[in-house]
């Protein structure tokens, strides 16, 4: 129980920090390290909490894909050089008060609700989907994932087609000036526009153009 | 403090979602790291659905932990091609430098 909460303290500590530096650090690239270290943490403690299969997942979906992706935006959009400081002018940093307000609001009713929600009891009857003793994690997960929740699976898999699909089509443009090779040009080609007979003037030349 | 509970792991989510929240109000330098808080706000709310579901012997949090988890890849994949398109036609992604709509 003492390592449980010895791990539980040091991943969280660690969590909390990296989500801090993520949102002050001044550049981005830094931030998404801080991002990526912060998935790295959560996820250890979602292994230690006994949610094996979704730390892995996160580990793959976060930190190989998303803050991957991330972190190819940031240095393809070259943001770590422009200008490093927070505010340009004064006037634009006058909303910080009321945003550091509302976020303690915010925390405060979180904690309260968190404390305020053990006087309740009778809000924890849900037995819908036991964890049943003796199963893996993964293969619980499964067994409910492909049966009970197949059509929100095969929605889920629809949303990731579609935001295929739409990223490509966002960042997709026809750029002027390119050659390129066009097989359907050289295909439909005939021999009786490919060679043309001329009648060349003597001591003139020809001017072929194109 | 050495007992570890179901609201150790509640108070760290909303430690996290606070942050998050913080850095979407606070931040004015741009918009990728608005969306970070954007994925940091959803891992705290990952935090709360796998606690929950485990404290409680109910699966079908760490289910629906499994979807949100789709939704932001694919919301992160679309905004960050937004901001691509952005940058691209305007050449910046400075919060305070976008005021197309006047809003």
């Amino acid at each position: 129980m003492i390592a449980h909460a010895i791990f539980f303290y040091i991943f969280s500590i660690i969590a909390v920090i990296s989500a801090i530096m993520v949102t002050v650090s001044k550049n981005t690239v830094h931030s998404v390290f801080f991002l990526i270290l912060d998935f790295i943490s959560i996820s250890c403690l979602f292994i230690m909490i006994g949610a094996e299969f979704l730390g892995m997942i996160m580990l793959i979906v976060y930190v190989g894909a998303v803050a991957v992706l991330f972190l190819f935006v940031v240095m393809m959009l070259n943001v770590a050089q422009q200008k490093n400081q927070w505010f340009i002018s004064k006037e634009s940093s006058g909303h910080i008060p009321v945003g550091l307000v509302i976020s303690v609001i915010i925390f405060f009713e979180l904690i309260i609700v968190i404390g305020g929600w053990k006087y309740k009891p009778d809000l924890l009857n849900s037995t819908n989907l036991f964890i049943e003793k003796g199963v893996s994690n993964t293969h619980s997960l499964g067994q409910v994932l492909y049966t009970d929740y197949i059509h929100v699976f095969q929605i889920s898999g629809m949303i990731l087609l579609i935001a295929m699909i739409g990223a490509i089509v966002l960042t997709f443009r026809q750029r002027e000036g390119v050659k390129k090779q066009s097989y359907l040009k050289q295909i439909s080609r005939e021999r009786a526009e490919g060679v043309e007979v001329l009648e060349v003037a003597s001591n003139r030349g020809i001017k072929i153009d194109d | 403090m050495i007992e570890i509970g179901l609201g150790h792991y509640l108070t760290l989510g909303a430690v996290i979602f606070s942050i998050g929240i913080i850095g979407i109000f606070l931040n004015r330098k741009n918009i990728i790291v608005i969306l970070m808080s954007i994925e940091l706000i959803l891992l705290a709310v990952n935090i709360n659905l796998v606690s929950f579901s485990i404290y409680l012997g109910d699966l079908s949090g760490q289910v629906f932990t499994l979807f949100i988890l789709t939704v932001a890849a694919a919301e992160a994949a679309i905004g960050l091609a937004i901001i691509v398109v952005y940058f691209r036609n305007s050449g910046t992604i400075r919060v305070e430098e976008i005021d197309k709509l006047k809003g």
